[in-house]
């Protein structure tokens, strides 16, 4: 008997009993549909974690000071309090390192934003002007400063757009006009593009940029920095750089090597590598789950095929009567069962990924379906069809023609 | 001298239950020649069934010789058995076992599915002509539940013929029907066996039905007892012709 025969006659025999037929499809369907959107919402998760950090600078390398002493009765101080990251290590990383391109050092302090009447508070961040690059962050308007204004501590800045939002309303042009800060003016001289906020729900517009020596000097009186923000390259080699960045800094603040350092070097890939694991394990227990209501649906089709064999034995004892060898009557069985799986799994397909769109619109959870979850899932189901389909199918090619033919 | 179509010789069969063994046939032999219309006869009991099972080629001797057409069937794997019950073997059975829910072309088209010398192509017009030849030609289209049993037998016996196999084995063929369907049965077979020259093969336990045949073979207790030609043989026709008109039975009201 060829293919087409075989299918046909499958496809009859299901017709025959359309409900049962129906109700075995039913648990394949929600089984594959169940895979499909999990599986969607699990990578669509992910996927939002990745592009929020890289909104963050995907090269990105913070280095931040770090207690290497206990203090008597054990406790460390923390990073805030720590002296030990000064602007000529900044120097050092940018002159020594080969896989870091930019390097910024960094202080911030939070005040009072105002701009006449209008006051804001936020947090005013001095940077050099390579941090915009390491940030991967744009201007919309104006200027960004110049390496001068950090030699000279000029007082310019850029403002983030909740800070415009709050104290330029009515559409006012912020750009040369002069804010102040504490009481310090600053000239606006630029605006920076909406980022949005990262994955941690800061609002990373609320800021303001100025050049680091004016924050240092003019603000917070200090000569040490609070961070270095550094770029590798490449996202790849992110953990090259910060090795090179550790190997600069132990050397520069002359640490033995029975010393720990002083510092904590993070890169944002390392991040980036954390968070998608988490929503990995998200992603590896939904689909278990769902592959649970699959092997479910499977053996639906095994109990049906098993009911389906014991009704027809008389039909089977008639077909090998006039001629069905055990691989015609094997192959009828299989080619049902596969049949109830493929039809099933390609509903189960369309609604999964209806079903992802529509968590996307109401519930507003990104969802993303990919090829190889849909290829996965429908494999496995043809999979389940012949895996569960064959045994009964066996157990119907095994029969006694005579005793087939007297069942009743 | 006629071909050969069944060579039976001291054909034994025995079954094991538990610790007993059940000898169901003890010896038979015989030969039915081409063109031949033998009924086997016997009580329950008899070896009947046995001897139908292996005619059949569903079952094969423990000993002795059994040649279909001159294959010897001892030899043969279960798929040989299959194939040569579907080439050469055409079953009528008491029950009918028409499928459900399946039209009358589509039951007479079944044996041809198994038969892989006939194209895809040429099933539907063979299925049509065996119908036409056991006079269903207008009911191809119906399911087994909208004919009479009548009908339905007919449909078995098309089943039976689209092969064109060598010899046609019925199993108490009237056995569910009442006397005038089971002459009108019978007067078929007799056509089917004069005119197209088919051997048939009848197993029954009516000795009514075996007036009909040119033959008669009675077994008792697994051996052959009785071996004639019927010099006289009833035209089942005749017989129908004969039959008292009752209202009752008018013909059987059509289901379209």
């Amino acid at each position: 008997m060829n293919v087409f025969n075989l299918l046909h006659l499958a496809w009859k025999a299901l017709l025959r009993n359309k409900i049962r037929t129906a109700l075995t499809m039913l648990g394949i369907i929600i089984g594959v549909g169940a895979v499909i959107t999990m599986v969607s919402i699990g990578e669509g998760s992910k996927q939002s974690i990745r592009n929020q950090l890289s909104s963050m600078g995907s090269n990105m390398i913070t280095i931040r000071p770090s207690s290497n002493v206990t203090v008597g009765g054990g406790a460390r101080i923390g990073s805030s309090g720590l002296r030990t990251l000064l602007v000529k290590d900044a120097i050092a990383i940018q002159d020594q390192a080969i896989f870091i391109t930019n390097v910024s050092p960094a202080v911030s302090t939070n005040g009072q934003a105002i701009n006449a009447s209008l006051n804001w508070p936020t947090s005013l961040q001095g940077v050099s002007p390579a941090y915009l690059d390491i940030r991967e962050w744009k201007l919309v308007a104006g200027i960004t400063f110049t390496n001068d204004d950090v030699a000279s501590a000029s007082k310019v800045c850029l403002l983030g757009q909740t800070v415009i939002n709050n104290i330029f309303t009515n559409g006012e042009d912020p750009i040369g006009k002069t804010i102040r800060f504490n009481k310090i003016p600053f000239k606006v001289i630029g605006v920076l593009d909406k980022k949005g906020e990262n994955t941690f729900g800061q609002d990373q517009d609320d800021i303001i940029l100025a050049p680091y020596t004016t924050v240092q000097k003019r603000i917070m009186a200090i000569t040490w920095i609070q961070n270095i923000y550094a770029a590798a390259i490449d996202e790849k080699s992110s953990d090259t750089a910060s090795k090179e960045v550790i190997e600069i800094l132990r050397t520069n603040h002359k640490l033995k090597y029975t010393e720990d350092n002083d510092f904590t070097v993070r890169t944002q890939a390392e991040l980036i590598n954390t968070m998608s694991s988490t929503s990995s394990l998200l992603t590896v227990l939904l689909t278990a789950i769902a592959a649970i209501s699959l092997l479910v649906g499977g053996i639906g089709i095994m109990n049906i095929m098993y009911v389906s064999v014991t009704e027809r034995t008389k039909e089977i004892g008639l077909r090998m009567a006039i001629g069905a060898r055990g691989i015609d009557i094997l192959l009828q069985f299989l080619t049902e069962a596969i049949l109830i799986s493929i039809t099933g799994g390609l509903i189960g397909v369309a609604l999964g990924i209806a079903a992802a769109k529509l968590v996307t619109v109401f519930l507003l959870w990104p969802t993303l379906v990919t090829q190889s979850s849909v290829i996965l899932s429908f494999v496995v189901c043809a999979v389940t069809g012949v895996f569960f389909g064959y045994y009964p199918a066996q157990k119907a090619s095994r029969l006694d023609p005579i005793e087939a033919l007297r069942y009743e | 001298m006629a071909n050969k179509i069944l060579d039976i010789n001291d054909l034994k069969r025995e079954f094991k239950m538990g610790s007993e063994t059940v000898r169901a046939l003890k010896g038979v032999s015989f030969t039915v020649d081409a063109g031949e219309f033998v009924t086997i006869m016997g009580s329950s009991g008899s070896g009947k069934t046995t001897m139908l099972n292996i005619l059949g080629c569903l079952d094969q001797p423990t000993e002795g010789k059994y040649l279909l057409d001159g294959v010897d069937v001892k030899t043969l794997s279960r798929n040989e058995l299959a194939k040569l019950r579907n080439r050469k073997i055409g079953f009528v059975f008491q029950s009918y076992n028409l499928l459900a829910r399946t039209s009358a072309l589509e039951n007479v088209e079944l044996p041809l599915l198994y038969n892989a010398d006939v194209p895809t192509k040429e099933r539907k017009e063979k299925a049509m002509h065996a119908l036409e030849a056991v006079g269903l030609a207008e009911r191809m289209n119906h399911l087994p539940n909208q004919l009479s049993g009548g009908q339905q037998q007919r449909v078995a016996i098309a089943r039976a013929l689209v092969n064109e196999p060598v010899m046609i084995l019925a199993d108490e063929a009237t056995g569910n029907l009442d006397t005038k369907t089971s002459y009108e049965i019978m007067a078929l077979l007799q056509e089917l066996n004069k005119e197209k020259g088919k051997t048939i093969v009848f197993v029954t336990h009516e000795p009514d039905i075996a007036v009909f045949s040119s033959r008669t073979v009675t077994l008792k207790d697994g051996r052959v007892i009785k071996d004639y030609k019927n010099e006289n043989v009833k035209s089942a026709k005749d017989t129908l012709a004969a039959l008292p008109v009752e209202k009752d039975d008018e013909p059987k009201k059509e289901t379209a």
